[in-house]
C-alpha cells in the first residue's frame, strides 16, 4: 500500500503541475457542462527533503539556529529546528512566496505611513538573503567571529531580543524587518500542515491540541466545554499509515 | 485592434454571486448570456476537495483563491493631503477571483439590513433632526425599502440555503429569532446551527442582560437541503475552514453549490475565465453600450458584442470599470458633484477579548456563520439621544476556527517566542472567546475612490485610489460598541476582558473585513446616485451594475445577503421590465 499510495501522490503532483502550467496560459469557453476530468484539479505537493534549496549552508546554519531558540525545546514539544521550521522556510523562499510572484510589485517604491503597509522593493528571499548577511557580518564583530550556531542559547536570545527591541542594528539591512519576518515564517512552519516542511509529527498542533486537517466534528459540536479527544492528521495522513514500525 | 465576436444578448462581467444569479434569471428568460470571469474555473471536487481543501497556509495565509495584487489591486490614503501608494499586499480586505468569487471564499452570515437602514438619512433627520447628522456626512436613502427587496432577500435565501430562526413573520413576532428584523414572507429554509460553547455562554449572558440574542443567518447548511433549482447541498460539518476556503462538503451555499450546476447546462449560457475585461464600449452618443473589450490568457484582445451589458465583479473592480469606461459622472471631492466614486465606506469594528479559566472552547470546531447575535444596539434598535453618535452594530459570539497559524490568542503581556511564548499560546487556545460589534461605517464627502495618476495594472489602466479614514462618530459609536461588547463578556464570566478598540486611522495592514461598499451608489437623484433604484445606470442604461458598490453607505451587518437580493431585484427589472421596453426604467 506504500507503494501504491506514493505512486499516486507522484501522479498526482505531475498532473496537477502539467494542468497547472495549462490554467495559466489558456484562457477557457465553457459552456453545456461543468469541466471535469479525472485527475483535474491542484493536489499540494509535499516537500523533498534533503539539502537546502534557496540557503547556502552558512544561512541555513544560521536559521536552524536561531528558529531552535523562537521555539526551544521542552516539555510542551520539540525545537523549531527539530520540527522542521527552517526546512519549511527554506523551501518557501524558493517558491511564489520568497518572489513575491503574487504581490503586486511594479515602482515606483515610495516610503508611506504604517496604514499604507509594506512598500519595500525587496521579495522575501531578497531580505533573507540581506538580512543574514548583515547579521554574519554583526556577529564576526559583536561575538568575535561566531556565528548564531557556534553561540551558547543564552547568547543566541539575546541577539534575538537586540533585534526584536530594535537595539541591534545591522549594517545593510533592516533587523527588527527581519526579525519579524523570520519570527512569522518560524510561527507558519511549526503550524502548517507537515507536508510543507515544518510541524513534524504535528509538534505544533498537538503542542496545543488543535487536530489537524480534519474536516467533521458532528459528532463534537455537543460536546461543549468538554475535552475532544481525537488523533491529530495531516493532509497526508499520518505517520504510522504509511510507515513500518511506528 | 480588438477581434470582433459574434453579439449577445448580455454579457456579465464576473461570474460570483451576482452574475451567477443573474445569468440564471436571463438565460430562464431566454437571452443568449456571456460571462467573462477574469479568474480560473473554479468547482468542489477539482480546487477544494475535502482530502486538501483543510489547508491554512494555501489558502488562509498564501491567499491562494484571493484576487492577486499582481492582477489588480487599489492604492490607498487615508487623507487628500497624502500620496496614495498601492496595497502590494491585500491585508484589511481580501477580494474574490474566479468562478464563484468571494461567494467562494465567504462566511456565509446571510443578513437583511433593517427597514430602518434603507432610509437612514430620512429617519435619523425625523426622529433627531438635521442637527444630528454631522458635518461632512453623506449618508442617503437608499431608494429602495425593505419592503421592495423582501421577496429578492427570500429568494436568495432559499437559493443559498439559509440555516436560521426567523424573529418576524408577517409582522408576527417569532420566538428565538430576531426582534429588530424586518417582516419576513415565511421562515428561514433550514433550522439553526448547532452552538458552540462560547456562543451559549454569550447567549445566557445576554439574555440575563435585558438583550435578545438569536442565531446568525447562516448560509452553511444546517440539514441536507435541495433549493429550487433542484441543487442539493450537504449538512455543514463544522469543520472550521469556512471563510477563505471553498467548502468541499457542498454545504455552504456558494455559486458553486446553488446555481452553476443548473446555470452551466443552460445551451444558452456560456463562460469564459482567465479572461479579464478593459472596458464597456459605448457608441458615439456615450448613452449607449455596445459590449466591452477584454483581454483572455494568450494576450488576445477581443470585442464581445452585447444588448445588455451587466457589471458584477467584484465592488472596487466595478468602479473602476465605470471609471475608464466613462460611465457615470465622476466624484469630484473638492466640488462634491459626481457621483463614480463617491460614498466609499466600509465596516467599524470593535469589540472585547476574553480570557476563561479551566476552559475548553474547542475553537477549531467551528463553522462561518456559527454565532449568537444581538441586535439591540445596531442601527437606530436603540435610543441615541444624548450618546453623540448615530449608527450602531450588530453585536457577536461566533467560532469560525481555531487554525493555529492564524488563531493564538494570548494574554496581554506574553511573549512572542520562547519557552514562555508556548505556555501562553497552550492556555490561550482553550480559554479565549471574543464578542464582537460589527458596525455601519457612514459616508463622507471626503472618503472616496477615484483612478490614481501614478499607478498602473499590467495592462497599463489606472489603479483604483482609494481615500479613507475612520470620523469622529464611528470612533464614537465603537467606543459605544466596546462598552457593550466588554459588559457581556463580563457576564459571561470571563477572567480578563481586554477592550478591541478601533484604530485611531484606518490601516490596510490586519485583516478586519472584506465589506468595502459603496463608490457607485443607487438613489432616487441622480445627483447622489450612479445607478438607479434598479441598478440601472443613470446615463447608459443598457448597463446595470450589481454589487455592493451600490449600497450608498454600510449599515451593521455582513453585505453578501443584501448584494444577493440586488441580483435578484435587478433580475426582476430586466425580466419584466427591461425586456419588454429597452430602455430607461421608471420607478413603478
Amino acid at each position: 500500500m506504500p507503494h501504491g499510495t506514493l505512486r499516486r501522490r507522484q501522479l498526482l503532483a505531475s498532473t496537477s503541475a502539467v494542468l497547472l502550467a495549462g490554467c495559466s496560459v489558456r484562457a477557457r469557453t465553457i459552456s453545456d457542462t461543468r469541466p471535469w476530468s479525472a485527475g483535474a484539479g491542484e493536489p499540494p505537493i509535499a516537500i523533498t527533503p534533503g539539502p537546502w534549496v534557496f540557503f547556502s549552508p552558512e544561512e541555513g546554519a544560521t536559521v536552524d539556529a536561531l528558529v531552535e531558540r523562537l521555539i526551544p525545546h521542552d516539555a510542551l514539544s520539540v525545537s523549531g529546528r527539530e520540527a522542521g521550521c527552517s526546512v519549511f522556510i527554506d523551501r518557501q523562499l524558493a517558491g511564489a512566496y520568497g518572489s513575491s510572484e503574487r504581490l503586486y510589485m511594479r515602482p515606483p517604491f515610495m516610503a508611506g505611513t504604517p496604514m499604507q503597509g509594506m512598500q519595500s522593493a525587496l521579495t522575501p528571499a531578497a531580505q533573507y538573503r540581506q538580512g543574514l548577511a548583515a547579521l554574519h557580518a554583526y556577529c564576526r564583530v559583536a561575538y568575535v567571529g561566531r556565528l548564531p550556531h557556534e553561540m551558547t542559547a543564552e547568547q543566541r536570545d539575546a541577539l534575538l531580543k537586540g533585534l526584536e527591541s530594535r537595539q541591534v542594528k545591522l549594517d545593510g539591512a533592516d533587523g527588527h524587518g527581519f526579525f519579524e519576518l523570520l519570527l512569522t515564517n518560524t510561527m507558519e512552519g511549526f503550524f502548517a500542515d507537515p507536508l510543507y516542511g515544518g510541524n513534524q509529527g504535528f509538534a505544533g498542533w498537538k503542542m496545543i491540541g488543535f487536530p489537524g486537517a480534519r474536516y467533521d466534528y458532528r459528532d463534537e459540536i455537543a460536546h461543549r466545554n468538554q475535552v475532544i479527544d481525537v488523533a491529530t492528521v495531516g493532509i497526508t495522513g499520518r505517520p504510522d499509515w504509511t510507515r513500518k514500525g511506528t | 485592434m480588438a477581434r470582433k465576436l459574434p453579439g449577445v444578448d448580455a454579457v456579465i462581467v464576473g461570474l460570483g454571486w451576482t452574475g451567477a444569479i443573474l445569468a440564471e434569471r436571463l438565460t430562464a428568460a431566454g437571452l443568449k448570456v456571456v460571462a467573462i470571469e477574469r479568474g480560473p474555473w473554479r468547482d468542489t471536487a477539482t480546487d477544494f476537495p475535502p482530502s486538501y481543501a483543510p489547508d491554512e497556509l494555501r489558502y488562509a495565509i498564501r491567499q491562494d483563491l484571493f484576487l492577486r495584487p499582481a492582477q489588480e489591486t487599489v492604492t490607498f490614503r487615508n487623507k487628500t493631503s497624502e500620496t496614495a501608494l498601492p496595497i502590494r499586499s491585500f491585508g484589511s480586505f481580501l477580494p474574490g477571483n474566479g468562478v464563484g468569487g468571494a461567494g467562494t471564499h465567504w462566511n456565509g452570515q446571510t443578513w437583511r439590513f433593517l427597514e430602518k437602514d434603507f432610509v437612514v438619512k430620512s429617519h435619523v433627520t425625523e426622529r433627531y433632526g438635521k442637527s444630528a447628522i454631522p458635518e461632512g456626512m453623506t449618508i442617503q436613502d437608499w431608494g429602495v425599502t425593505y419592503a421592495d427587496l423582501e421577496k429578492s432577500y427570500d429568494s436568495f435565501e432559499w437559493t443559498a440555503g439559509v440555516s436560521g430562526r426567523a424573529g418576524n413573520i408577517a409582522g408576527t413576532r417569532q420566538q428565538g429569532g430576531n426582534p429588530f428584523e424586518g417582516p419576513r414572507s415565511r421562515d428561514f429554509p433550514l433550522p439553526p446551527l448547532e452552538l458552540s460553547h462560547a456562543s451559549s455562554l454569550f447567549a445566557k449572558a445576554a439574555r440575563e442582560l435585558g438583550h435578545s440574542p438569536f442565531p446568525c443567518p447562516a448560509a452553511n447548511a444546517s440539514r441536507a437541503y435541495t433549493n429550487p433549482l433542484g441543487v442539493t447541498l450537504g449538512p455543514c460539518t463544522y469543520c472550521g475552514f469556512c471563510e477563505r476556503f471553498g467548502c468541499g462538503n457542498y454545504s455552504k451555499g456558494s455559486p458553486q453549490t446553488t446555481i452553476l450546476p443548473v446555470l452551466m447546462r443552460r445551451p444558452n449560457f456560456e463562460a469564459r475565465t482567465n479572461a479579464e475585461v478593459l472596458k464597456v464600449l459605448t457608441d458615439r452618443s456615450g448613452t449607449r453600450a455596445t459590449g466591452v473589450t477584454y483581454v483572455d490568457a494568450q494576450g488576445e484582445e477581443l470585442e464581445q458584442p452585447a444588448e445588455l451589458v451587466l457589471l458584477c465583479a467584484y465592488q472596487f473592480c466595478n468602479v473602476r470599470l465605470m471609471l475608464l469606461s466613462g460611465i457615470g459622472t465622476p466624484y469630484d471631492p473638492a466640488a462634491g458633484t459626481g457621483v463614480v466614486g463617491r460614498n466609499y465606506c466600509y465596516q467599524t469594528g470593535a469589540g472585547a477579548q476574553l480570557f476563561f479559566e479551566n476552559t475548553r472552547m474547542n475553537p477549531f470546531i467551528g463553522s462561518g456563520a456559527l454565532q449568537q447575535v444581538i441586535d439591540d444596539f445596531n442601527g437606530d434598535n436603540f435610543d441615541h439621544t444624548g450618546l453623540g453618535f448615530i449608527g450602531g452594530g450588530s453585536i457577536s459570539c461566533g467560532q469560525t476556527n481555531g487554525r493555529p497559524i492564524l488563531y493564538r490568542p494570548t494574554e496581554p503581556g506574553s511573549p512572542r517566542w520562547g519557552s514562555a511564548w508556548k505556555q501562553a499560546t497552550v492556555a490561550g487556545y482553550q480559554n479565549a472567546a471574543s464578542v464582537g460589534s460589527q458596525g455601519s461605517s457612514y459616508a463622507y464627502r471626503d472618503s472616496y475612490l477615484d483612478l490614481d495618476p501614478t499607478y498602473t495594472d499590467r495592462f497599463g489602466r489606472p489603479l483604483l485610489r482609494m481615500t479613507f479614514d475612520w470620523h469622529d462618530n464611528e470612533h464614537k459609536a465603537a467606543a459605544y460598541a466596546t462598552q457593550r461588547c466588554m459588559e457581556i463578556g463580563r457576564a459571561m464570566g470571563a477572567k480578563q476582558v481586554l477592550a478591541r478598540n478601533l484604530s485611531e486611522h484606518y490601516s490596510i495592514v490586519p485583516y478586519q473585513s472584506t465589506h468595502t461598499v459603496g463608490g457607485a451608489a443607487m438613489g432616487a437623484d441622480p445627483k447622489t446616485s450612479a445607478v438607479k433604484r434598479y441598478l440601472q445606470s443613470w446615463d447608459v442604461p443598457n448597463v446595470f451594475a450589481v454589487g455592493a458598490h451600490a449600497f450608498p453607505q454600510n449599515h451593521g451587518y455582513n453585505p453578501t445577503g443584501t448584494v444577493g437580493a440586488l441580483a435578484y431585484w435587478a433580475a426582476e427589472a430586466i425580466t419584466s421590465q427591461y425586456l419588454k421596453s429597452p430602455g430607461a426604467l421608471v420607478p413603478t
